[in-house]
């Protein structure tokens, strides 16, 4: 396994995507969008797509740059930190991974068009408030050669936007994961309006045609498939919340050095040193723990379940205290809607569910360590 | 052993070697604080096979596997030392010695040490033979450890040193000490400081135990009157004490945080210590903070890994060990708290059903004083990381 320190490949690439998406992706950015109520850029998205972003995980004999899942962390933390709008890990981590399994023309294709920037994906399996794969209750009724979807999924995230989803439905035996264009007859999406600003659907399917063509790996095996994914895309996550409470982190301590009262600069006050430097050591811990999710995704998948549950738990637990810690030193203004920091404080609260909260991961933890 | 034989060699290697040399005895996860052998002058072994077991290690240069051969180690690299480890707490071997001339005094010589030094103090530490404690702190010191008032006066091939030092770690058991000694009285405190190395035998050193919450006496005060100190005995240049004594608390620092994290007693999960008194961990609030701190523990374990990949590519730690200093001696406390909750009644006697887990606990409470207090690594963090004002 590579070492716990980036590479001269990793460290370029990092910087390569601090540099772009400062420009292209800023905070400002997401206030624009949410002021115009739009939740995707696609112009954007293209040139993520020109850069090798999309096809981060796609291989290169399907056009994409296959650089993997530490690299795929490190652009997930880079847009984390200017809380960069994309559908990146829905379409290039999750999607891409869970279409990697199954090695047909079909998911061949498909991997073509999430690398060329032309196919975005969003994973439809929340039933419940909780994430719970294997509690999915929407059914998948065998019909002739196909199947008929019915059944309600919600916080499915880029789920308004997605040209396709990837749907978990509960078969004869087991549970099947589907690859369906968004638009089919049956499927009706309705957008929520999240705290974050960014796309998620509610989707009901009415009587939803789908045909063998349409299963993902094999029927009642969608396990098989999913699981991959749901682990790249937990990591992707949990790099992504820490670049969000780095970006926080610097806002806070550029604020305290700047901002005086009783006649200095707050900076000086040991109370706030003190809680800014413990922020500081719990972000330096975290970003361990998400290299080496990154690392065992790439060198050992099959063991990367307790790595990935450990970066997810950490990421969750410091975003949270990143975002609270932002807001009470900045005082009233960090409660404003016109400075930055609220807009941290919703993307961590939505990022701390999406794909298992703090206390589902840490359960997986305790499982892997005999509790 | 070479350098170059590949990680899969060398696993099979040493894991034979380790299969035919540790003696079973020595294979003892809960290990008890009496089973730890320090080794020194006046050392008796517990055990046969704890002198066995040293005794191998130190002719493979085991017992100090990184460092290079010629001072009594193995030579190991990075890669090999991370098998060294993994291969040792596989089979539960204890450590063959453990001591501060190998944590502390040894890294500090390897780095500061003239060649004759190196060749003169390390073997003995290697093999055991010499016992070292550490003379930092004084009274009205504590963690503000330039203001140190101990004094040494230049008297041509020699030092006069006098003065106290105390929180001296096992000092009435241990053979020499190293110390920092003011030298230059005039100049600002950093740079008026030497680092000198004392044989506790020599005429005008004086120790004594204090008694600690824990109901054991590691601790020592120790005083200097009229002590003569060759000139030989200096570690780095005069006055440049400080350099030594920051580099050394680096390692320290360090070594405390990975206690901390729970690495060593072989790395245990904190379930299965908890699963030794309970059948199982089924109090909600209980197990929701046995979770949380086997994660940090974990997450803690890692940035030690990732400290150590760094500063094997050339990226030292610097300033960024008080981190790891304050983490893992936090964290090292609140499991020991788990621990005490998990044990209930039985954990509340002195050598009850659970040995002396309450000693344990207690002795925690210094992980967040000694070598620098959790206030004083959160204030070197925000001052010398995040470059907040002073």
């Amino acid at each position: 396994m590579e070492k716990l320190v980036l590479t001269e490949e990793e460290t370029m690439l990092a910087d390569m995507a601090r540099g772009y998406l400062d420009g292209a992706a800023p905070v400002a950015k997401l206030r624009k969008m949410r002021d115009a109520g739009e939740t995707h850029d696609a112009a954007l998205w293209k040139e993520m797509a020109d850069m090798g972003w999309a096809g981060v995980l796609v291989p290169e004999a399907q056009g994409g740059s296959d650089m993997g899942h530490a690299a795929a962390n490190l652009l997930a933390g880079e847009m984390g930190k200017t809380l960069t709008v994309s559908p990146f890990i829905s379409t290039a981590v999750i999607a891409a991974t869970a279409l990697r399994q199954v090695a047909d023309t079909r998911a061949e294709a498909a991997l073509a068009r999430i690398a060329a920037g032309e196919a975005t994906y969003a994973l439809a399996v929340d039933e419940g408030i909780k994430f719970d794969p294997e509690a999915a209750q929407m059914t998948a009724r065998a019909d002739g050669n196909g199947f008929r979807l019915d059944g309600k999924k919600q916080f499915v995230v880029d789920g308004a936007m997605a040209d396709r989803l990837l749907v978990l439905a509960r078969s004869d035996n087991g549970l099947t994961l589907f690859d369906i264009p968004a638009d089919r007859a049956g499927v009706t999406r309705d957008r929520s309006n999240m705290i974050d600003a960014r796309d998620a659907a509610r989707i009901t399917f009415d009587n939803v045609e789908a045909t063998g063509e349409d299963v993902l790996g094999q029927v009642d095996q969608a396990m098989t498939v999913l699981k991959p994914a749901l682990m790249a895309g937990q990591g992707a996550l949990a790099a992504e919340m820490t670049g969000l409470a780095a970006g926080a982190f610097d806002m806070t301590v550029g604020y305290i050095k700047e901002r005086k009262q009783f006649g200095i600069e707050i900076a000086r006050f040991q109370a706030l040193q003190h809680r800014a430097a413990h922020l500081w050591c719990e972000i330096e811990v975290t970003a361990s723990a998400i290299l080496n999710a990154g690392r065992m995704l790439d060198a050992d998948p099959e063991n990367a379940a307790l790595a990935v549950s450990l970066a997810k738990a950490r990421a969750t637990q410091t975003a949270t205290l990143a975002v609270q810690e932002g807001v009470q030193m900045h005082g009233g203004i960090g409660m404003t809607d016109a400075y930055d920091m609220g807009f941290y404080m919703k993307r961590a609260r939505v990022g701390a569910e999406w794909l298992g909260d703090y206390s589902y991961h840490a359960e997986q933890v305790a499982a892997a360590r005999g509790f | 052993m070479s350098a170059e034989s590949t990680p899969e060699a060398f696993r099979a290697e040493l894991r034979a070697w380790l299969e035919e040399n540790c003696p079973q005895e020595m294979r003892d996860g809960k290990m008890t604080e009496e089973g730890i052998c320090w080794g020194g002058k006046n050392w008796t072994f517990t055990s046969d096979a704890q002198k066995v077991w040293l005794e191998r290690c130190a002719a493979k240069g085991y017992t100090v596997p990184t460092w290079p051969t010629e001072y009594g180690g193995a030579g190991l690299n990075r890669a090999q030392e991370k098998i060294f480890y993994q291969e040792m707490s596989r089979i539960n071997a204890r450590r063959p010695v453990q001591s501060f001339g190998i944590w502390m005094l040894g890294p500090a010589l390897l780095h500061f040490g003239s060649y004759e030094q190196k060749l003169h103090y390390l073997p003995p530490i290697a093999r055991g033979e010499v016992r070292w404690c550490q003379g930092y702190s004084e009274p009205g010191a504590g963690s503000d450890l330039a203001s140190v008032q101990t004094r040494g006066e230049d008297k041509g091939d020699h030092w006069l040193v006098n003065g106290q030092k105390i929180w001296t770690s096992y000092a009435d058991k241990a053979d020499w000490i190293f110390a920092l000694v003011r030298t230059d009285r005039e100049a600002p405190k950093h740079k008026g400081i030497s680092f000198l190395l004392i044989d506790m035998e020599d005429p005008g050193v004086e120790t004594r135990p204090i008694k600690m919450i824990s109901g054991i006496s590691p601790f020592c005060e120790t005083f200097f009157t009229d002590v003569k100190v060759p000139k030989d005995q200096i570690v780095g240049e005069e006055n440049r004490g400080w350099d030594v004594a920051k580099y050394l608390l680096t390692h320290e620092r360090e070594m405390i945080s990975a206690g901390g994290a729970g690495l060593s007693g072989g790395g245990r999960a904190l379930g299965a210590v908890i699963k030794d008194t309970m059948e199982d961990l089924t109090d909600a609030t209980l197990r929701a903070d046995a979770m949380r701190c086997e994660i940090d523990s974990l997450a803690i374990g890692l940035t030690l890994e990732r400290y150590k990949d760094q500063a094997e590519a050339g990226q030292g730690a610097g300033d960024a060990s008080a981190m790891l200093k304050y983490m893992g001696t936090e964290l090292n406390k609140r499991r020991h708290e788990l621990m005490m909750t998990a044990g209930g009644s039985d954990a509340l006697e002195w050598d009850g059903p659970l040995g002396n887990r309450a000693g344990d606990w207690l002795r925690t409470k210094a992980n967040s004083i000694e070598g620098g207090t959790s206030e004083v690594m959160l204030s070197i963090v925000s001052r010398r990381v995040l470059g907040l004002p002073g």
